[in-house]
């Protein structure tokens, strides 16, 4: 009598179980969907890379109309709060020691004398780089400011010169929160699937209901696919609520096919909780299957995957590694789907990573379990 | 009689020790993975904006337009893929992803700057990357005006009104990483004393070992205590190891006080400590725990400073980030690695640490006693 290699019922049995096991937890649940809201409301109204209101002293030696007319430049244009003014030197490093201002913007004396005498008025801004990306910023809005100031105009429009117009693609208004959704998605991904899926096999190690398992027929195979059904229809209902908040909430446009993102989601997904797993069978420890499930999936995941930080601006050897790290696949997957609205024609590429990347996890989830008790 | 609670006490951190040596290779992670967040932070987040993939698609191709594309490649801040034939190279590259910002010089921009007018010039930009394409088209803006204005003075002779002379303190350089160092250290106590000490704490709730301990004559706080005098150890080692290995690869200045850092760091590590204990109380299983883990560390780390300026949060996080201790490290390491102060200046952060650490140690303490 020839044996199936898999047998269904059994594997929908466990399948059962760890639904079951997981439904009674609802607290775990609950915060299944509870690290996408509060993430979603997070990156969507608290944080953003953007740089506005920098705090700034202004220390003005000169105290002419075009001092103040240049101060008001400044603080007109939205990007520096004027705090403070300051009257001596010795002020300057306090207020940029103490990190109450950011920036301070020293106008010297005869800053009116030599604009009117066709000298270059001289002008300093002192910067605190301690936080290199707000300095950064900050030096570039400072530069804008200063080309396009005049003294004599109020409101500089510079007749001669260059007129940049710039049109902002897939991201119009340029709100990061609609860049940022996509790359949530593969975070809360990386979640479910590595922190949740990480503990399962640990935790019937620790209580000692693995002996239990393997005194059943079961095969471990069984027990691997059995118990990713459940998380994986956990994450692809992360997946539908994160996307539909971020439509609601943030207005973030879905203008691809929804079927690639539901196959693309599912293959990562796949791969991921495959990791999970792996992790899990191999660690027999909880508390060692956590850490392990943050080092390799989340921390790389969320930095190198493209969700939060520019991959372009990152040294070349890093650029090369990232293309390890499955989820800069799904990230590009999900900003081309959602944002771009481009379909396999330009996403074939991660589409393929994907494959590869739940393959190779799926097998390495099936031969890394074994019921043999140590 | 000897002195019976240090006994009882001392007991309890040699189990601790001989349980978590035994397990070896959860003490490998606790010092591999800090050391990786220090490698990825120091080494991949830069948000200094530099070769940006840009096509440029010159319709004009006369010597001013030439000049203007070429102080772009100059200026380091763009990578040149290549120049376009037509729109719809520029619309493909765009959508493959292959370029970021792509330069659109039309027919006529020579004559248009010859003549004064506004000469016209479209830049479109990957809006998918919000944070790089806000500052690259600004530098478009800048240096292309900047390219312009060079090219019409070969004709008549302008000086600029204005000698703008910008300097960067601290930093001069403005390279992200010397700061990403000194944060980490911060992030990793945080992250690692509020996971270690839950675990520690629900584990032995999970395996029902707990009720045992409970039936000797070791109290509660004694227990706890025990619990967290290892952890606090391997976060202090940790924090040692990151500061020496940043400082040495990536060259991070210590300005200020080491006493300073140390103190700030102790203070931290105890209000961490106090709320993983916190934590475990509200937990009742390990995989609750990490998923609860999950959802305090992201806010924390995220309103602190660390990496997103608070300054630029609405007015009502702004109030929220108060209440973040975090938020209070990340001023005092600032402050310490990179502008050379010491306690005269960051006495509040030290008072607010301080605060902290002892109401969250009262009121863990508490609930740790009535959840047994």
């Amino acid at each position: 009598m020839r044996t199936p290699t898999l047998e269904l019922d059994r594997l929908f049995a466990v399948a059962a179980k760890e639904w079951r096991q997981l439904r009674r937890d609802v607290r775990s649940l609950l915060l299944a969907f509870g690290v996408p809201l509060q993430l979603l409301l997070l990156f969507g109204y608290a944080i953003s890379w953007d740089v506005r209101d920098i705090p700034t002293a202004v220390f003005d030696q000169d105290h002419s109309e075009a001092s103040r007319a240049l101060v008001d430049a400044f603080r007109s244009a939205g990007y520096f709060h004027v705090v403070r003014q300051i009257s001596t030197h010795t002020d300057v490093n306090r207020a940029l020691a103490g990190g109450r201002v950011s920036a301070v913007l020293v106008i010297p004396v005869r800053f009116a004398a030599a604009l009117q005498s066709g000298r270059p008025a001289p002008l300093q801004l002192l910067l605190d780089g301690s936080d290199a990306n707000t300095a950064t910023v900050a030096l570039g809005y400072a530069n804008a400011i200063v080309a396009s100031w005049s003294p004599g105009a109020r409101i500089a429009v510079a007749a001669s010169g260059v007129q940049p117009e710039t049109r902002v693609w897939y991201n119009e208004d340029l709100e990061s929160r609609k860049v940022l959704v996509p790359g949530l998605v593969a975070m809360i991904m990386m979640m479910i699937g590595s922190l949740l899926t990480s503990l399962t096999i640990a935790r019937e190690w620790e209580r000692g209901s693995m002996e239990q398992l393997a005194a059943t027929p079961i095969r471990p195979r069984e027990i691997v696919l059995g118990k990713l059904l459940p998380y994986l229809g956990v994450g692809m209902a992360d997946v539908a609520f994160t996307v539909a908040l971020g439509a609601v909430l943030f207005h973030v446009p879905f203008r691809g096919n929804p079927l690639t993102l539901v196959l693309g989601s599912l293959l990562f997904l796949i791969g991921m909780c495959g990791v999970g797993i792996s992790i899990s069978a191999r660690a027999k420890s909880q508390r060692l299957a956590v850490q392990l499930s943050m080092l390799l999936t989340y921390l790389p995941g969320m930095i190198l995957s493209g969700a939060t930080f520019d991959i372009s601006t990152m040294p070349r050897v890093l650029q090369l590694v990232s293309w390890a790290v499955p989820a800069r696949y799904y990230v590009i997957m999900l900003r081309g789907i959602l944002l771009k609205g481009v379909g396999l024609a330009d996403l074939w590429l991660p589409m393929l990573a994907q494959i590869v990347f739940a393959g190779f996890a799926l097998s390495l989830a099936l031969t890394s379990f074994h019921k043999e008790l140590a | 009689m000897p002195p019976r609670p240090w006994r009882r006490l001392g007991e309890m951190i040699r189990k601790e020790f001989r349980q978590l040596r035994r397990d070896r290779r959860v003490v490998a992670v606790m010092f591999i993975s800090p050391l990786l967040q220090l490698l990825i932070y120091g080494y991949a987040v830069t948000t200094d904006v530099r070769n940006v993939r840009t096509i440029i698609l010159d319709r004009d191709a006369t010597p001013a337009s030439r000049a203007v594309a070429d102080a772009l490649t100059a200026s380091g801040y763009f990578h040149l893929t290549g120049y376009a034939r037509e729109t719809g190279d520029l619309v493909r590259a765009l959508d493959r992803g292959s370029a970021l910002l792509a330069i659109d010089i039309p027919r006529g921009f020579a004559r248009a700057l010859a003549d004064g007018a506004a000469a016209p010039l479209q830049v479109l930009v990957d809006g998918t990357s919000a944070n790089t394409a806000t500052i690259a088209s600004g530098y478009v803006a800048l240096i292309a005006s900047h390219a312009a204005d060079q090219w019409g003075r070969r004709q008549a002779f302008a000086a600029p009104a204005v000698a703008f002379d910008p300097r960067v303190w601290y930093n001069p350089g403005l390279e992200a990483r010397i700061w990403y160092v000194p944060g980490t250290a911060g992030m990793i106590i945080v992250n690692l004393c509020l996971i270690l000490t839950a675990l520690a704490v629900v584990r032995e709730r999970e395996e029902g070992t707990l009720e045992q301990l409970l039936v000797t004559p070791i109290r509660p706080l004694e227990i706890v205590v025990g619990k967290v005098v290892p952890v606090a150890c391997v976060v202090m080692l940790d924090v040692l190891m990151v500061t020496v290995v940043g400082a040495t690869l990536f060259h991070v200045p210590v300005r200020g006080s080491l006493l300073a850092f140390g103190l700030s760091s102790l203070l931290f590590v105890i209000a961490g400590l106090a709320a993983g204990v916190l934590l475990s109380t509200v937990t009742e299983t390990q995989q609750q725990a990490s998923m609860s883990m999950a959802l305090v560390m992201m806010p924390i780390n995220m309103l602190s400073g660390f990496m997103f300026p608070i300054t630029s949060m609405p007015q009502v996080v702004q109030w929220i980030t108060l209440l973040n201790p975090l938020r209070y490290e990340i001023d005092v390491l600032r402050g310490v690695f990179l502008r050379g102060v010491g306690f005269e200046v960051l006495w509040p952060q030290f008072l607010v640490l301080a605060v902290m650490g002892t109401v969250l140690l009262v009121i863990a303490g508490r609930r740790f006693q009535r959840t047994l």
